[in-house]
């Protein structure tokens, strides 16, 4: 099958193109070791199918960026057929950039003038024709957005893929176009592809190529010495960027008729920005955004209703609807489509268990089936409707072109950290949910700070956490009678946050060190999102969440099932009897672990309690409360809990003896620790590498066990603040030391790998052989 | 009329790109924004915590740094 590249500008209209070619045969995957999306799909009405590969957004093939790097791998290695260049016309020149950058391939490019009905309102006018001569590539008017001229550009790039093009370039009447030259003719001379672009970077001395190809990079070096321009000296790269623009001014841009209008006249997008980017105004608004976006997805109380005629009317009662709608208040959207898929999910359990019992089919097989795969499935499930209804708003604030104001407001915040004004987006989200938050961490152009920013966002509590941190305060108001559980809550928020924070500049002085990645952002402009667009993005990551719901978020809730329900003998337990499961025995067994966090060894017996509590939270972080219900029926025979779980808390506490610095280190356990599986699914997805997943996995457990044992040290022993703030001071002590240079780590590690290499080398007994029977007699051999 | 740096100019002061100082990413980034000699950029203005500020060059919106702008040389219309 031939193969069309789309390359062009962000915000040029590449997504609505590309959907409007390839609509429903679309496929989104990862391009190779990063986490960029590669789209790719298939355009039927020519005379022979043709795939279709969506390059990332990119405005330069300069080798910084790795959005760059992939484009530009793709069009020298991959050869597509045809380079479909996508140009926004009402933003010429710096859109024909990269179009004098493409020309210089071998490759038949042809170029789609997107948005001209936007160009027609604007009252501009371009001559197609006149560029299409000057520019000598195929030019075609479209507008993505209205589906008109898709069939025209189609045709004219079908027709081009069939001829061979040469390379030329807008250089032609430079200074260097002698050195270009030379470079080419050598670099043809070792049989290098696409020759003319390479000799072009090389003379700009870009990274990619100077490693390439060191002997014309020599080359360069030498001619550059004797080079002396009256602007920019021999500063080639810089001569290299002005001459294109030059050009693209010179020859290109008088093909624009644009309508007379003043320098300071303002654009609509201008106009909306008076208000949300507003030095007073703008901040506080963008609270009040962010606020309805949360109220619409998780509240229970729209609009502060209330109990009143309305609820009574939407809580159809006596109705199988019941409270589906509002339990004492209007429901929120979210919260509807939750409750909907929550009965429909019920029922249709409650369906299979009533089919399997009919038929007599063993009781474990009945709970496997029942509570384990399908109860697993839909613990998962159930997120799904407000997961992607927080997508939805995020996405269309995305596509709006508002949160680059967002990023263009906080910028000055963030920075401090080693941050975009852009990372708060998915920090925020995690309040919500962790799952979207880590998905959205796509839109930040940094490779550090994506990875930083997921590790830190399940310490922003996610809506799902907030039953454990009620339940609990409850717990410890209930049993000790002291403390408002309200206030409880908002200070775990607040240690939430604190800790991100500190992770990150701790993250920053250690692993991820490097300059603050620079801030040099289009403000695209305003315009509404495309339903289409949105609907096919929703729908990707719908998919993309089901098909990890069904296989390893699924395997891990088996796994956890048949350790609750099974004794190590093998014999089938009921909820009731958990205390005699495999579970509760690895409980018992990582108990003492807990121990500095204060509800380890020091809990006796029935201590095992809080950290099956812990590890059943892997599943959904609502299962804790669930499970501290059966804990507190294996504690008090027939008891019966609240839907709060603020009795089996108490329950748990008084039967432990817990106190109240160990219970509040359990809440700050789970609500830091390694998050739901469905938000560990998230990160490895997004995080690419291996090493990196890992290594977030172990950053999690750390960094919630640090924080956890701190708050139960000083909150049963107040003096040992002193030694703690002590250990600090000397950790950040070394870190300013080791980041002066001051402190020398090589001798330590040199000694750390020779330890290893030798370890390696003799796993007998240290003479070097590979560990044998005479191990033992070895070293008296060697003595011999 | 004085050279100045971009970074000095105020809300609605516009003017020409001179020079562009600066190295590595940072300088290549601004190139392949459009940020050239001679250049016509308007500042627009500024966030709403004082930093970064936008622009407007080649028609379109721009937003960066100050510590970015203040590598860009200007001149103003004569």
């Amino acid at each position: 099958m031939i193969r069309f590249a789309l390359a062009g500008n962000p915000n040029s209209g590449k997504t609505t193109l590309f959907n409007a070619l390839t609509g429903s045969t679309a496929h989104v995957g990862n391009w190779p070791g990063v986490t960029v999306d590669k789209k790719e799909g298939t355009y039927k009405k020519c005379a022979e199918p043709i795939s279709i590969v969506d390059l990332p957004g990119i405005y330069s093939l300069s080798p910084y960026t790795p959005e760059e790097v992939i484009s530009r791998n793709f069009i020298l290695d991959e050869k597509p057929d045809c380079v479909i260049n996508i140009v926004d016309v009402t933003n010429l020149e710096r859109n024909l950039y990269l179009t004098t950058q493409l020309m210089e391939i071998d490759v038949p490019v042809v170029i789609a003038l997107n948005m001209m009905d936007e160009l027609t309102k604007r009252g501009d006018k371009i001559d197609a024709k006149a560029l299409e001569e000057k520019i000598g590539l195929p030019v075609v008017e479209i507008s993505a957005l209205r589906g008109k001229g898709m069939a025209e550009l189609m045709d004219r790039a079908y027709e081009a893929s069939k001829t061979s093009r040469k390379a030329k370039t807008v250089l032609e009447k430079t200074a260097l176009i002698h050195l270009i030259n030379d470079c080419r003719i050598a670099l043809s001379g070792q049989k290098v592809d696409n020759a003319l672009f390479h000799a072009i970077k090389l003379v700009e001395m870009d990274e990619i190529e100077v490693k390439m190809h060191p002997d014309s990079a020599n080359m360069v070096e030498e001619f550059k010495e004797g080079f002396h321009d009256e602007l920019f000296g021999n500063d080639f790269e810089a001569l290299v960027a002005d001459s294109r623009y030059k050009y693209i001014v010179a020859y290109f841009s008088s093909t624009l008729t644009k309508k007379p209008r003043e320098v300071t006249e303002l654009t609509k997008s201008e106009k909306i920005d008076r208000v949300f980017t507003h030095k007073f105004i703008g901040i506080p608004l963008f609270f009040i955004i962010l606020f309805a976006v949360f109220h619409l997805t998780f509240s229970e109380n729209l609009l502060w209703l209330g109990a009143g005629p309305l609820a009574e009317w939407v809580s159809c009662e006596g109705t199988a609807f019941e409270g589906v709608f509002g339990d004492g208040g209007l429901a929120s959207p979210g919260v509807i489509l939750f409750n909907l898929l929550d009965l429909a999910t019920a029922s249709l359990g409650e369906a299979i268990a009533g089919a399997m019992e009919a038929s007599g089919i063993a009781e474990w097989l009945i709970g496997l089936v029942c509570d384990g795969i399908f109860g697993g499935i839909f613990a998962v499930l159930s997120f799904l409707p407000q997961i992607l209804l927080l997508f939805l708003f995020f996405s269309l604030l995305e596509d709006s072109g508002y949160m680059a104001r967002v990023a263009f407001m906080l910028d000055k915040i963030f920075r401090k950290f080693g941050l975009s004004g852009r990372a708060f987006m998915p920090m925020i989200m995690g309040f919500g949910c962790s799952v979207p938050a880590m998905i959205n961490t796509r839109t930040l152009a940094n490779e550090n700070e994506r990875t930083a920013t997921i590790r830190i966002i399940p310490f922003f509590s996610c809506s799902a956490k907030l039953p454990i941190l009620t339940a609990v305060a409850g717990g410890i108001m209930q049993v000790f009678g002291v403390g408002n559980a309200d206030l409880i809550t908002y200070g775990m928020y607040v240690v939430g946050i604190v800790l991100a924070l500190v992770c990150v500049i701790l993250m920053r002085a250690t692993t991820m060190k490097g300059e603050i990645p620079p801030f040099i952002m289009e403000l695209p402009d305003y315009h509404s999102p495309q339903f289409r667009n949105l609907m096919l993005h929703l729908w990707d990551k719908a998919k993309h969440f089901i098909k990890k719901a069904f296989t390893i978020i699924l395997v891990s809730t088996i796994i956890i099932w048949v350790i609750s329900h099974f004794s190590w003998t093998w014999n089938f337990l009921g909820d009731e009897e958990i205390d005699q499961s495999i579970l509760a025995g690895l409980g018992g067994l990582i108990q003492p672990l807990f121990t500095p966090l204060g509800f380890g060894s020091q809990l006796g017996a029935m201590g095992w309690v809080f950290a099956v509590g812990a590890i059943t939270g892997l599943i959904a972080k609502e299962n804790v409360i669930a499970t501290f219900g059966t804990l507190a029926a294996c504690i008090i025979a027939g008891f019966e809990g609240t839907e709060e779980g603020v009795a089996e808390v108490s329950v748990m506490i008084q039967a432990t003896g817990a106190t109240i610095p160990a219970m509040i280190s359990f809440i700050v356990f789970n609500m830091t620790t390694i998050p739901c599986f469905a938000a560990v699914a998230a990160a490895k997805g997004e995080l690419g590498s291996k090493k990196k997943f890992n290594f977030t996995l172990l950053f999690w457990i750390v960094a919630s066990y640090v924080t956890s044992s701190m708050i139960y040290l000083i909150g049963s022993w107040w003096w040992t603040t002193f030694i703690i703030i002590a250990v600090w001071a000397v950790v950040i002590a070394l870190l300013v030391l080791y980041n002066k240079g001051k402190l020398d780590l090589t001798s330590l590690k040199d000694l750390f790998k020779k330890v290893k290499t030798k370890a390696k080398k003799s796993s007998g007994c240290g003479c070097g052989c590979d560990g044998c029977a005479m191990k033992d007699s070895c070293s008296s051999q060697k003595k011999n | 009329m004085k050279e100045k740096r971009l970074s000095e100019y105020k809300i609605g002061e516009y003017g020409k790109v001179k020079i562009v100082e600066g190295e590595g990413k940072i300088r290549r980034r601004l190139f392949d924004m459009g940020v050239t000699p001679s250049a016509d950029i308007i500042v627009r203005k500024r966030a709403p915590l004082g930093d970064p500020i936008e622009i407007t060059i080649r028609g379109y919106e721009l937003t960066l740094r100050e510590s970015e702008a203040s590598v860009v040389i200007m001149e103003g219309r004569k």
